[in-house]
């Protein structure tokens, strides 16, 4: 089963993401707690472009893509800004942040440890954020 | 999307959330707690009608563990739902955040702290 949601890149979108993303996981999954955890891990993402490749300029969007599979549900975030380099994020350690008091910098590292796989890939003029969730028993 | 609503018992200060705080919201938690910090040193943070929060909310309470610690400021939050109380958790910040379920329980640890 597949879903797709264009949204523009503005914060206050974030809402009508995560809307997007929980009525998708309701039809397939019975644990709140599982879908509040991707919803959450797709905000994060969603979040990270809108602010650090787009400036939060409304005339740029993302494009969001669901797709439940026999064994894992595969979340696609395609935009064509500034590519994010993964390679380049380092993980902050929990004491740093305090110890830094930066507000920002733990997002990713919620996604790292709520999704399965991620992978950031290139296509052309396009970015994909692709991440992966296994799951049992649904 | 985000209410802060704060009131005093007795010499607690309590910080009621409503609705959900993420990358665009936590800016109003930001500017209420760096405020309340000053003149506050018991803290209650109501999370009772708190549906949700992002790395942006964890992130507003982190940046002001150290100063709370330097100034001798506690802070407890009580009353979070499952799934907000699960975010916390992915990332261990219970262990350094303090939360229970309710207000009374908050309030009898803070003064047995």
């Amino acid at each position: 089963m597949q879903y797709n949601y264009k949204v523009p890149c503005a914060k206050k979108n974030l809402v009508d993401i995560r809307d997007f993303i929980n009525k998708a996981l309701q039809n397939h999954f019975d644990s709140e707690i599982d879908i509040h955890s991707m919803v959450l891990a797709v905000d994060e993402v969603c979040a990270n472009l809108m602010i650090h490749s787009h400036n939060c300029n409304p005339n740029d969007s993302l494009e969001l893509f669901v797709e439940v599979q026999k064994q894992e549900v595969v979340f696609e975030i395609r935009d064509t800004g500034n590519g994010f380099n993964f390679k380049d994020y380092r993980e902050p350690t929990i004491q740093e942040i305090i110890s830094e008091k930066k507000k920002g910098g733990i997002g990713l590292l919620l996604v790292k440890r709520i999704m399965d796989k991620i992978e950031f890939i290139q296509n052309k003029n396009t970015n994909i954020c692709r991440l992966k969730k296994k799951f049992f028993n649904q | 999307m985000i209410s802060i609503l704060t009131e005093t018992e007795e010499d607690f200060f309590i910080i009621n959330i409503s609705g959900e705080i993420d990358a665009s919201s936590s800016i109003h938690l930001d500017n209420k707690l760096g405020e309340i910090i000053k003149s506050a040193k018991k803290i209650l943070v109501d999370c009772t009608n708190l549906k949700y929060i992002s790395s942006a909310g964890l992130g507003v309470f982190m940046s002001y563990i150290q100063e709370m610690e330097e100034g001798d400021i506690r802070m407890i939050l009580f009353g979070m739902s499952s799934n907000v109380k699960n975010v916390f958790e992915i990332l261990g910040l219970d262990q350094l955040i303090k939360m229970v379920e309710t207000k009374e329980e908050a309030k009898s640890l803070l003064n047995a702290i």
